[in-house]
């Protein structure tokens, strides 16, 4: 039998407020646990909670980015269990009525072969607004569990999908999308070491070709891409391999151990919590009116499918260029700096995709750390555009820059790199290189195309790099002729 | 001294003619001589209460007073105030020591009024006798053996023995009112929204308004001017103008200055249930007020009979989940001895709950279940709204509603506590206006003599619309210039 893996996800995404949700306490990473746990935080006899206004702006620009119906009169419910790093004993989030309803967001899912993708729909259920709980540490003290509620309060939007995804590409790819978009509109810093961007992965299969979905199992916490698609993989596998083996699938949450590469269940159904939801009677319902959703629209950067567009169309580049520059703001933000200064756009999209996103990987650093600015960038391109350096030597001079050592031009200079556009001068270079490999001469009047390129290859040696490469095929290929 | 009213207090403080120390030292003997009888009090600390009213006098002598500066007050052990033990009546938090100040701390602090100390309360606000109080039952000044009502019974029996100038109380189903009338002074519970519940112990946070309890309705005025405003701290406090709660009392040389207030008596009130004794004293009530000049309209509220139940499911809902908290964590009281964080848990609170809290927990849990949400949390919560519209349609008709505060006169400790509904019932005239959060009074109106032959206070509870405290206390306070109820004073207290 042929099977179907049907993927939703939950994704917990770490608002970038400076306070917290419901109370004015700092929720700055890496604190000393309990330095920024106030009375509301510690959850004190008396306290009440008050809602951050700036987290509700994060909740309107994400409805806005996905073009989501952002609900008029939303309301916070309590989500009651107890665990020791929930202080209150229930979670402030939203239950019937979240703040965000119905949208979606279009995916570029990777596919065999270089280059290709294809698009795809993502429908988004709802977001709603949530706190953070705290941290239980373990082993602090000998014998001992420790409480940190540094994190309790922080804010969360809660993004769930329908179960649309039907690999784990798809849902790395939905998750890679999400992650840069909420990076995108400002919303959240997307650090996932720190838990800023949480999946949740919930996964079921069912015979291809069925509509009714297969019991799910979620897989919890998944805090890195990598780590998302082995653990769906290996979800999938084991849920064929039980249901062929003729079990079943019984409800669970499981966890995903990286070292293991398995998924293992931490509690079934029967042991779920019953959270008693209720309308919180300590916070009145959010009401979000048209001129709040305009002042929110108002600070809106260009979003990455209309900037995607716009590369096309205002550049000429093709859609996986277009597409490739828009998966972050810092990365199109250096592209257009680099056009601006005036480099010519395709080249521009060629060099920052290639050299320097190789380099940066290679680095390991990101586009807004990198050492060369979009300004030395499109000077550098603008040497090869007017012919003063060729392209190899462009690499030379972009891994001199990269270590800092001076302008373009004073590095074109400094390394004599600037590329030999005499006519005469190459003529002699060329006659010589003729005259000392008669053989290779030999081969390529006997058909060998081959021969060709390594007469080129010798002319360009004997200029030291520096003869213009399109002169050299020129005046070679008059005096083979 | 100890039975003037805050005005005339004011007066002597800010005229010299007594310093804020000798009456906070008044107050401290009496309450030394009389508390360990009586119980009002949980928490008192002398050198605290004196170093506020030495401050007090220093700003006195410097001349920047205000009302109530110098003056000792009363506070319900369910505000949180810095320093304090703050126990709201339970053995869970015996061992907290509150490190901040609830709002209306924080507003008698600014005033300069004087802390005299914390008063007894049925465990965490829930009950109507102060008989779940861990530190044990209050007695009630009028009558040793009964109860003083509750869940403020601390700080009605502190008011009525004269053992504070004033006092503040809160009240969810008629936790000032009910104990107002049983030791009869005058108590009033604010429209909800208007005093700030930041730092004050939730019970059911919906319902939950504090408010004061003092001997007049004048002395409530002066209260509230302190106790009300808006707080940012609390989503439910209401953004409204500063009011001056004192600006409709009155003297008045005209024998009818009420003429033309309409006075709604709702007949679910003078229906079966009420104490005849307690009846005819209303009803003599009313026969004063008509000669004030009132116009006596018969009104309906006929959701009444659905207030308790609608109630007993929508506070100990909210309850049962304002009290996740106490989980022996973080502070608090947390068992000596258990296994694991399961067995933590549940010894910790088996421990530090009472059965009353405990019982409401259960109710709460309960009707927020899977299953049952819908019949029960869902269905109160339509219900509640039908009550709030019988309010709605009633004041199209009058002014403001009266009627008992309580059915019966005050109760011998121990005659209910074996009889949960028993006990219940004895808010049932005051539960609908927690429900509608309209504001209700409870003042005294006379005395009924009990089956025993001993005299016991009656109150007479006026209800109003919204906002409309300032009218309710000159309702109120016309009356007390006609009648002298509320400046009796128990015997054996002199």
């Amino acid at each position: 039998m042929e099977w179907e893996v049907v993927i939703g996800l939950e994704t917990h995404t770490q608002l970038k407020t400076n306070t917290k949700i419901f109370s004015g306490a700092s929720i700055k990473y890496g604190a000393e646990p309990n330095t920024q746990a106030c009375e509301v935080s510690i959850a004190l006899p008396g306290v009440l909670p008050v809602l951050n206004k700036e987290a509700v702006q994060c909740a309107i620009k994400f409805g806005l980015a996905i073009n989501a119906h952002i609900a008029p009169r939303s309301v916070f419910a309590r989500k009651n269990y107890f665990y020791p790093d929930l202080p209150k004993g229930y979670q402030i989030s939203q239950f019937e009525l979240p703040v965000v309803g119905k949208g979606a967001i279009t995916i570029q899912v990777p596919a065999a072969g270089k280059n290709a993708a294809y698009e795809k729909v993502v429908n988004i259920t709802r977001a709603h607004l949530e706190e953070d709980a705290g941290k239980s540490v373990h082993g602090a003290v000998e014998g001992m569990s420790g409480i940190d509620l540094n994190r309790a309060g922080t804010p969360l939007l809660e993004i769930v999908t329908e179960p649309d995804m039907r690999s784990a590409v798809e849902a790395v790819a939905y998750a890679k999308k999400l992650h840069e978009l909420v990076q995108w509109i400002g919303i959240c810093d997307g650090n996932m070491q720190e838990g800023s961007f949480r999946c949740d992965v919930n996964v079921s299969v069912r015979p291809k070709g069925t509509e009714k979905l297969g019991t799910r199992r979620e897989i919890k916490n998944l805090n890195s891409f990598k780590f998302m698609q082995q653990a769906i993989e290996y979800e999938t596998r084991w849920q064929i391999e039980t249901l062929e083996d003729g079990g079943t699938i019984q409800q669970a949450t499981v966890l995903f151990n990286p070292d293991t590469g398995e998924t293992r269940a931490m509690r079934s159904k029967e042991e779920a919590n019953d959270y008693r939801y209720f309308p919180d009677p300590d916070l009145l319902p959010l009401v979000i009116s048209e001129e709040d959703k305009e002042a929110v629209k108002a600070q809106m950067p260009e979003l990455p499918e209309a900037m995607k567009a716009r590369f096309e169309t205002q550049y000429g580049l093709s859609n996986y260029d277009a597409n490739a520059l828009t998966t972050s703001q810092d990365l199109a933000n250096y592209f257009t700096a680099t056009v601006d200064a005036g480099a010519d756009a395709k080249q521009a999209a060629n060099w920052v995709m290639g050299v320097l996103a190789a380099k940066l990987n290679a680095a390991d650093t990101s586009i807004s750390d990198t050492p060369i600015n979009a300004q030395q960038l499109a000077q550098l391109l603008k040497r090869i555009g007017d012919n003063t350096i060729s392209n190899n030597a462009a690499k030379l001079v972009f891994e001199a820059l990269w270590n800092a050592e001076g302008s373009v031009d004073d590095i074109i200079a400094a390394k004599g790199l600037k590329q030999e556009s005499d006519s005469g001068a190459i003529e002699a270079i060329i006659d010589e290189v003729l005259a000392a490999n008669t053989a290779m001469v030999e081969e390529f009047k006997a058909g060998k195309e081959k021969a060709f390129n390594a007469l080129v290859g010798q002319a360009m040696k004997a200029s030291k790099g520096k003869a213009n490469p399109a002169q050299v095929n020129e005046i070679l290929k008059k005096k083979l002729s | 001294m100890i039975n003037s009213s805050l005005k005339q207090l004011g007066n002597m403080l800010h005229a010299k003619k007594i310093s804020s120390v000798e009456l906070t030292q008044t107050f401290l003997d009496r309450i030394q001589q009389y508390n360990p009888n009586i119980n009002a009090y949980i928490s008192l600390d002398e050198s605290k209460a004196l170093a506020q009213a030495k401050a007090a006098d220093a700003r006195i002598a410097a001349g920047n007073v205000v009302p109530l500066t110098g003056i000792p007050i009363a506070q319900k052990d369910i505000f949180c105030a810095k320093g304090w033990q703050t126990t709201c009546g339970s053995k869970m938090l015996t061992n907290f020591i509150a490190p901040y100040d609830a709002h209306i701390i924080t507003q008698f602090d600014t005033v300069g009024a004087v802390n005299l100390g914390k008063t007894n309360m049925d465990e965490f606000a829930m009950g109507s006798s102060n008989e779940t109080s861990y530190f044990g039952g209050v007695k009630n000044p009028w009558s040793l053996d009964r109860v003083p009502g509750g869940s403020s019974g601390g700080s009605a029996a502190a008011v009525a023995a004269r053992l504070c100038a004033a006092a503040t109380g809160t009240d969810t189903g008629g936790s000032i009112r009910q104990p107002a009338s049983l030791c009869g002074f005058t108590g009033l519970k604010p429209t909800y929204g208007t005093v700030s519940r930041y730092g004050m112990i939730a019970f059911a946070s919906s319902l939950d308004q504090a408010g004061p309890m003092a001997k007049s309705a004048e002395d409530c005025a002066l209260m509230m001017n302190v106790m009300a405003g808006f707080d940012e701290r609390d989503s439910t406090s209401l953004n409204r103008e500063k009011e001056d709660y004192t600006r409709d009392l009155y003297s008045s040389n005209s024998a009818k200055p009420l003429q033309g207030l309409k006075v709604g008596l709702p007949k679910e009130y003078f229906s079966e249930g009420l104490d005849a004794s307690v009846g005819k004293v209303i009803e003599a009530a009313i026969a004063e007020y008509k000669k004030l000049g009132a116009e006596i309209v018969d009104i309906s509220l006929p959701n009444t009979g659905l207030s308790i139940p609608v109630y007993y499911v929508l506070a100990p809902a909210e309850a049962s989940s304002n009290l996740s908290r106490y989980d022996g964590v973080r502070y608090g009281h947390r068992a000596a001895e258990y296994t694991d964080l399961m067995d933590m848990y549940n010894k910790s609170r088996a421990e530090g709950f009472g059965a009353e809290v405990k019982r409401r927990i259960l109710i709460g849990t309960y009707v927020l279940s899977a299953g049952y949400y819908d019949a029960y949390y869902l269905k109160a919560q339509q219900i509640r709204r039908l009550i709030a519209q019988d309010f709605v349609e009633a004041f199209k008709k009058c002014d403001v509603i009266m009627g008992p505060a309580a059915p019966s006169t005050a109760f011998k400790a121990g005659e209910k506590v074996d009889d949960p509904v028993a006990m219940y019932l004895q808010d049932i005239y005051t539960i609908s206006t927690n429900l509608a959060g309209l504001p209700g009074m409870s003042i005294p109106a006379g005395f009924a003599l009990s089956d025993d032959g001993v005299s016991l206070p009656v109150g007479l509870q006026i209800i109003g619309n919204y906002f409309d405290e300032a009218r309710m206390l000159n309702v109120a306070h016309q009356y007390q210039q006609v009648t002298d109820w509320h400046t009796r004073m128990p015997a054996g207290l002199e």
